[in-house]
């Protein structure tokens, strides 16, 4: 395809003129469309301590008569029926989600691979919602060593952190991911079975 | 087309041959748009491509998602580039009614666009204005010159000021005033749907 460079620029405004939008902090939708989530108590509560003018302008009296005033009794009816269906289908979402969480565990294994030579390895930390790739070079960084994610044979994955640093992982995660409660994080050691004589 | 969750896939560098022939299909797809385009796709930045499911790829400068292509289709807007200049894309406008089946990833049905909350083209190939909703209701301008059938379009909604959805018209605006019934922009990308709530990090 033939490109004509510099054909296509009409000359443009020099001043940015991108809008800047807020998103809904709970649902991620315009705060205008947050009624069409499962959601809507939170999102009114987080629109209206972060943005309450724009809470105002979204949920005062006269906003909402005048968006449902359009709609037949029969289509505002199904419409409820439908947000109250979602409601709930959000509620059992969150309540699946969380005990997911209460029973879920990081494992920080210490491995000892050779002589004196040992990783880390960090299991687990799927179930929280963190994405391995990205724990591992926060570890990577904070660590200043080698840290992977590798398969493991149970088919999850885990990060592979080059040196002994159970303790340090433990500390790192409490403080940076607040989503891992203490108790679900796991400290165990594990010595490779080179052989299975005893010496 | 976005129904179900996306996980993120791998990013990779578009090479800048590609990224200047695509602000070329991008300003030639939407000539409104052609103002603002050093600000949206800048020469020196870093355009990255990541490969999505269903052949979809989107395209993205950091964690700021711009524009995805079906295989070799249009190139559409996401919807966040859509709040960003809203008045560069044919828009059209359903009723009220009609937005929570949209936001559920329904096809947009005819009815939803002839009715009183609805707005299509007036027909009028000479009104140009600028596109979309503002926050006075009325004041809206959904174009002059009918759509195509295989246009790209984006949904604003009765009552709200952000669009709602942006897809490809299975039936032209004329045909739909005509009609009045029938599926209009199916396979839509929306609120909510998982091209919206892709995690794109940084
Ligand atoms: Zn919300």
């Amino acid at each position: 395809m033939a490109e004509v460079e510099g054909a296509e620029t009409p000359i443009g405004p020099t001043e940015p003129q991108s809008r800047h939008i807020v998103y809904c902090g709970v649902c991620s939708l315009p705060p205008e469309y947050c009624e069409f989530g499962g959601t809507v108590k939170k999102c009114q509560d987080w629109l209206q301590s972060i943005h309450p003018d724009l809470y105002n302008r979204i949920w005062s009296a006269d906003a909402l008569e005048a968006a449902t005033s359009s709609l037949s009794v029969e289509a505002r009816k199904r419409a409820e029926k439908d947000a109250h269906k979602k409601a709930l289908k959000a509620e059992a979402a969150e309540a699946k989600q969380a005990a997911t969480i209460a029973s879920s565990k990081v494992i920080i294994k210490r491995v000892e691979r050779n002589k004196r030579k040992f990783v880390t390895a960090v299991s687990g930390l799927e179930a929280f919602g963190l994405d391995n790739k990205k724990v591992a070079k926060d570890f990577g960084k904070k660590f200043a060593t080698g840290s992977s994610v590798t398969k493991i044979p149970s088919g999850g994955e885990e990060i592979v952190v080059q040196g002994d640093v159970s303790d340090e992982i433990e500390e790192f995660l409490l403080e940076n991911y607040k989503v891992i409660p203490e108790d679900n994080i796991e400290l165990v050691e594990s010595k490779v079975k080179k052989g299975s004589g005893s010496g | 087309m976005f129904k179900k969750d996306i996980s993120p896939g791998s990013k990779s560098k578009v090479k800048s041959s590609v990224q200047r022939s695509l602000r070329t299909q991008l300003t030639t797809t939407y000539p409104l748009l052609a103002p603002h385009i050093d600000e949206i796709v800048p020469k020196k930045e870093q355009l990255d491509a990541m490969k999505i499911p269903d052949r979809v790829t989107l395209y993205l400068i950091g964690s700021t998602p711009l524009f995805y292509q079906h295989m070799t289709d249009l190139l559409l807007p996401h919807l966040r580039l859509v709040h960003r200049f809203p008045t560069c894309f044919p828009s059209i406008r359903i009723d009220r009614g009609a937005i929570r089946f949209v936001l559920s990833g329904a096809t947009l049905m005819a009815p939803g666009l002839t009715s009183a909350g609805g707005r299509l083209p007036t027909g009028n190939s000479e009104e140009t204005r600028k596109y979309g909703e503002t926050a006075v209701e009325g004041e809206g301008f959904y174009g002059g010159r009918e759509l195509e059938p295989g246009e790209p379009v984006v949904v604003c909604a009765e009552g709200k000021v952000e669009a709602c959805a942006v897809g490809l018209l299975s039936m032209g605006t004329k045909e739909v005033k005509e009609k009045g019934k029938g599926p209009v922009v199916e396979d839509a990308h929306y609120l909510g749907d998982g091209l919206w709530k892709l995690a794109l990090g940084d």
